[in-house]
């Protein structure tokens, strides 16, 4: 089947078959390796993407329910060399060690931003509650996303008024 | 990797059209809506459909109405919709406690009620809610609609009173006075299914006592969504921590829970019992202040 999805503004049209989920039809027809494919089971959260602005486990999706529909993944986040707040806080607080978990993370963060610009730490761990990650002990990416909504005009945003 | 077998798919827009497609298409045609159970059976082959009919562009099926003698919610409202509505929250807090410990936010960005009581899996906790809240499920088919109360929806696990050319469209939940709602789980890390479960909705009469009472537990068998002998118990009793006692009891008696990596059978069924006291407790507390202190809450 055709299956047509706006990944980061751009349409990607395949004829794939209807049983390809959305993790890989991102990274092996996209070509887009910045979202991670872990666990497989829909608990790990580092497949999380955003489809239409929310958060989906993207392991757990098929793409042809994405058809019609805008998916934002990391490669998405930075406009123009010009990095989302959420990358920059991860860079400024050490929110990443091996960097596995982070796209998920990152992208969890930049959903919660945008629906609550000011969260406390409580709202924060429990928006990445679904999502593991088994370095930084959390403390860090609780510190970066809170960098971001203390620092951020989200690239999107920017663009958006002027 | 886990990749589901093969199978075609299609989309329906409407419920007319999602019934008639399943009509067509028959036994071997299942619809997903968030596909987050049917997606992760498929993907370890425990569920092999010929035919996927995909219900999310269904819009007419996501809303929480309220009409006069019941809220109505449509089978495709995702459990993210549940947890924030603030007219849930008002008339069966039950919904909130519950939607706050199913699963995770990225999951509850998909999920939804429909999907929830057609999987029909005892671990599942919406089962529970409905149950104790007495609800019915309009089920629809190209013949029109029927109305089939939550104690008849299961039919046994993973399976539901949805015959094969029907849709389940509907869960309507009967709004009558003096009545609250709780629910408590235990689960072994945040997101994870429950080890064990109960929800409990209470309705008082104007002097204290308990007029009508439920409780529905999840993860410890089958057939433990609404416990007659409890519902028998509670009828009629004033509330008190000696009723709660005998009801746990009752309540523990009625389950047949396991022993897996979640826990013992033996910690189970002393969990059916400590939560249903504890939903119990919960639920009457909240009737008697939201009536303001006005009836005696009966303990003493
Ligand atoms: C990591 C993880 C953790 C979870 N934790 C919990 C938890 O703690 N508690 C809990 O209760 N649940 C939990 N769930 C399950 C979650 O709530 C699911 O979303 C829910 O069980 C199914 O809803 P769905 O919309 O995804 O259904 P789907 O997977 O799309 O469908 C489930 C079944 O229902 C059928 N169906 C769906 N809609 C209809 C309809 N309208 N009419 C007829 N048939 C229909 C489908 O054909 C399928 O057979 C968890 C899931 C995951 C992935
Ligand atoms: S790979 Fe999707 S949740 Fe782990
Ligand atoms: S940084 Fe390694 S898993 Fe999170």
């Amino acid at each position: 089947m055709q299956v047509n999805i706006v990944i980061n503004g751009q349409e990607v049209t395949e004829e794939i078959e209807p049983r390809m989920l959305l993790v890989h039809f991102i990274r092996d027809q996209a070509g887009l390796t910045g979202t991670h494919w872990g666990c497989d089971t829909s608990n790990c959260g580092t497949c999380v993407v955003l489809i239409d602005g929310e958060p989906v486990k993207s392991c757990t999706t098929l793409a042809a329910m994405t058809s019609g529909h805008q998916v934002t993944t990391v490669e998405g986040m930075e406009v123009d060399g010009v990095l989302d707040p959420v990358q920059e806080g991860f860079m400024q607080c050490h929110g990443l060690q091996c960097g596995f978990c982070t796209p998920g993370m990152m992208l969890t963060a930049r959903a919660l931003l945008d629906q609550n610009p000011d969260p406390s730490e409580h709202e924060i761990r429990e928006a990445i509650s679904g999502q593991i990650c088994r370095c930084t002990g959390y403390s860090s990416i609780v510190r970066s996303i809170r960098w971001a909504a203390e620092n951020g005009t989200p690239v999107s945003l920017e663009g958006a008024s002027s | 990797m886990q990749v589901p077998a093969p199978f075609e798919y299609e989309r329906a827009s409407s419920v007319s059209e999602a019934i008639a497609l399943r009509e067509r298409l028959g036994e071997e045609a299942r619809f997903v809506a968030g596909g987050h159970s049917l997606l992760p059976m498929m993907k370890l082959r425990l569920a092999t459909p010929e035919y996927l009919i995909d219900i999310n562009d269904c819009t007419e099926l996501f809303y929480i109405n309220e009409e006069a003698e019941e809220i109505r919610i449509g089978a495709m409202t995702r459990h993210r919709e549940l947890l924030e509505s603030e007219l849930l929250a008002q008339h069966f807090p039950i919904f909130r406690d519950a939607e706050q410990v199913i699963a995770d936010p990225v999951v509850r960005n998909r999920g939804t009620l429909g999907g929830s009581l057609c999987q029909a899996d005892p671990s599942e906790d919406l089962s529970a809610v409905c149950a104790a809240l007495d609800a019915s499920c309009v089920i629809a088919s190209t013949s029109g609609e029927r109305v089939v109360p939550m104690g008849d929806f299961h039919v046994g696990p993973y399976e539901t009173a949805v015959g094969p050319a029907e849709m389940l469209t509907e869960i309507r939940l009967p709004l009558r006075p003096n009545g609250s709602s709780a629910y408590h789980k235990v689960e072994r890390r945040a997101g994870d299914w429950a080890v064990v479960s109960a929800g409990a909705a209470v309705w008082m009469t104007g002097d204290g006592a308990i007029a009508d009472g439920r409780v529905g537990l999840a993860a410890v068998g089958p057939n433990t969504t609404n416990i007659e002998p409890v519902r028998q118990a509670l009828q009629g009793s004033a509330p008190s921590e000696d009723l709660y006692e005998q009801v746990g009891a009752i309540a523990a008696e009625h389950c047949s829970p396991v022993t897996d990596q979640r826990g013992t059978a033996e910690y189970k069924t002393h969990l059916a019992k400590e939560l249903t006291k504890r939903a119990l407790r919960t639920a009457v507390a909240r009737v008697t202040s939201t009536t303001n202190g006005a009836m005696t809450n009966g303990a003493g």
